[in-house]
């Protein structure tokens, strides 16, 4: 059903209908398979990456200038790249890895490529909150610098590392839908052949409400864990 | 030879291409088992001096000598077993909000492998011995001022260090729990025999703990002796400026009934 001939309240009540989201189904779960694959890959990297900066850092445990500043420079070269751009980018890079230059598996690369430096700043800045003084602390007890981060750094500021990995998957919900564009499939690809080729916007409208429930759930369970630890660490 | 020997001591902090010397050459002989008190204004160094001492600070000349070991000639993993020997106390508490009561003492535990099935009983030793048995469980963010500190002073004590650096530990406090705590000092430091380091800016502090003391202005120690020695019979400009500090704060004291 298509808003150039039926009413917006029809589009609407069409895009409830179960015929549509029987279809939706499986891109449903294309969606959800990119997203906790990437954000799985995005947290990982981004941590030690955001670790690595934190710690290399000309105030950091282990100052180290060259490293320092090449890994911050890469990063703000990745982050100037627009999403799309980054997709179309990488096609060629997922063609060398998987002999393919569409599909799922080539998106999954461009999603890490463009949401593991945003999320790596976010951890960043999130480990340079703590504290100077536990960190004094830490080291007058005789910690290595490996115990700092692991027993230290890392549990202190992890309610800001959930919140910002809320945030991270929300930015790799959202290249997902884009990168259906590219051949990815989920719900950006329902999204694009049947929204906009062929003007359903019912299927549009379905493909919106997914995508808005995504992100919400995602951002409840964020803020619902590290409020929870807040709470429990007598700090909320 | 004393039990802390400080040598010429030199320190210069370089922000921004401005050399800012803070200490200046310090002089200090701390004997084991002693409540050693240095006070001084704030920006006199004393924190950097007490950063110098375990090596938080890298000094730029001079030698720190504790209980016979040269502490600037240690290599990196030296240095953390000497560490782990000098307990150090902070006006911030820097207690670790992730962390239980329980789990901040047996911190310095864990991070020196302590054997693991020794290490609940030594944690419930030290809570005993700082009054907090019963707050094992508690995160620090639900605690008092006093009981923080009670909970850093344990962390610092679990390693059975030798030596407490004490830097500030009651300027957060209000005056009851800063006898509270004073108290809570001189008790492990006669229990225990643990040589105390106690730096700050308030004088009824030292005079509460204290036998010896030194002053130190703008990075260097302008006077040094007993305390009744150094407030009754003041040879220096801080000196007397403190002693007369000192004798109005004990008026107010006195009259209010709330100091020390
Ligand atoms: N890391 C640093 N880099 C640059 N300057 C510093 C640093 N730490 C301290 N200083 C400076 O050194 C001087 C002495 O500082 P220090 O903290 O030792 O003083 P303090 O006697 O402990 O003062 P307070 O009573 O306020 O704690 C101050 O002027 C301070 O600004
Ligand atoms: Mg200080």
């Amino acid at each position: 059903m298509s808003l150039l001939d039926s009413s917006l309240w029809e589009v609407i009540v069409a895009s409830f209908s179960p015929d549509i989201w029987k279809e939706l189904i499986t891109p449903i779960g294309e969606t959800l398979y990119m997203t906790v694959i990437s954000s799985l890959i995005v947290l990982v990297f981004g941590v030690l990456l955001g670790i690595f900066l934190t710690v290399t850092s000309p105030d950091g445990l282990l100052p180290l200038t060259v490293p320092y500043v090449t890994a911050g420079w890469i990063i703000n070269v990745l982050r100037s790249l627009p999403q799309m751009v980054m997709i179309i980018l990488m096609i060629p890079v997922a063609r060398l890895i998987f002999g393919k230059s569409y599909g799922t598996n080539a998106c999954i690369i461009a999603i890490a490529a463009s949401c593991i430096p945003m999320y790596a700043r976010i951890v960043e800045s999130s480990l340079l909150e703590i504290g100077k003084g536990k960190i004094e602390a830490a080291k007058s007890i005789g910690s290595t610098n490996a115990q700092i981060i692991a027993k230290v750094i890392l549990p202190e500021t992890l309610p800001g590392l959930i919140r910002g990995f809320t945030v991270a998957v929300i930015s790799v919900i959202s290249m997902t839908a884009l990168a259906g564009m590219f051949g990815a499939g989920g719900i950006g690809d329902i999204a694009v052949r049947f929204g906009y080729q062929r003007f359903q916007h019912d299927r549009l409208f379905a493909c919106v409400y997914i995508l808005v429930i995504l992100v919400q759930i995602t951002q409840g369970i964020g803020n619902l864990i590290s409020n929870r630890i807040l709470r429990k660490r007598n700090l909320l | 030879m004393s039990y802390v020997e400080i040598r010429d001591l030199h320190k210069t902090y370089d922000t921004r291409g401005e050399a800012l010397e803070v200490l200046k050459g310090i002089d200090l002989s701390v004997e084991r088992g002693e409540i050693y008190g240095i006070i001084g204004f704030s920006g006199a160094g004393k924190s950097t001096l007490a950063r110098c001492i375990n090596r938080l600070e890298t000094p730029d000349g001079g030698s720190v000598k504790v209980g016979g070991v040269d502490i600037l000639a240690l290599s990196k993993s030296e240095l953390l077993q000497e560490r782990r020997k000098i307990g150090m106390v902070f006006q911030n508490f820097n207690l670790f909000d992730s962390r239980t009561v329980y789990r901040n003492i047996a911190y310095p535990l864990e991070v020196s492998g302590f054997p693991k099935d020794k290490i609940r009983e030594r944690v419930l030793e030290t809570a005993e011995l700082v009054g907090l048995s019963d707050k094992l469980g508690a995160y620090p963010g639900g605690l008092s001022g006093g009981q923080k500190q009670r909970v850093g002073i344990a962390r610092a004590l679990v390693n059975k260090p030798e030596l407490l650096l004490s830097d500030e530990a009651t300027s957060a406090l209000d005056p009851q729990t800063t006898i509270q705590i004073l108290d809570l000092l001189k008790e492990i430091n006669k229990k225990a025999g643990i040589t105390i380091l106690m730096i700050t800016h308030e004088l009824d502090a030292i005079r509460y703990s204290c036998n010896r003391m030194a002053v130190l202005e703008e990075g260097k120690i302008i006077e040094e002796g007993t305390v009744a020695g150094i407030f009754n019979n003041p040879q220096s400009r801080t000196g007397d400026l403190f002693a007369k500090v000192f004798a109005e704060f004990q008026n107010i004291s006195l009259t209010e009934g709330a100091g020390i």
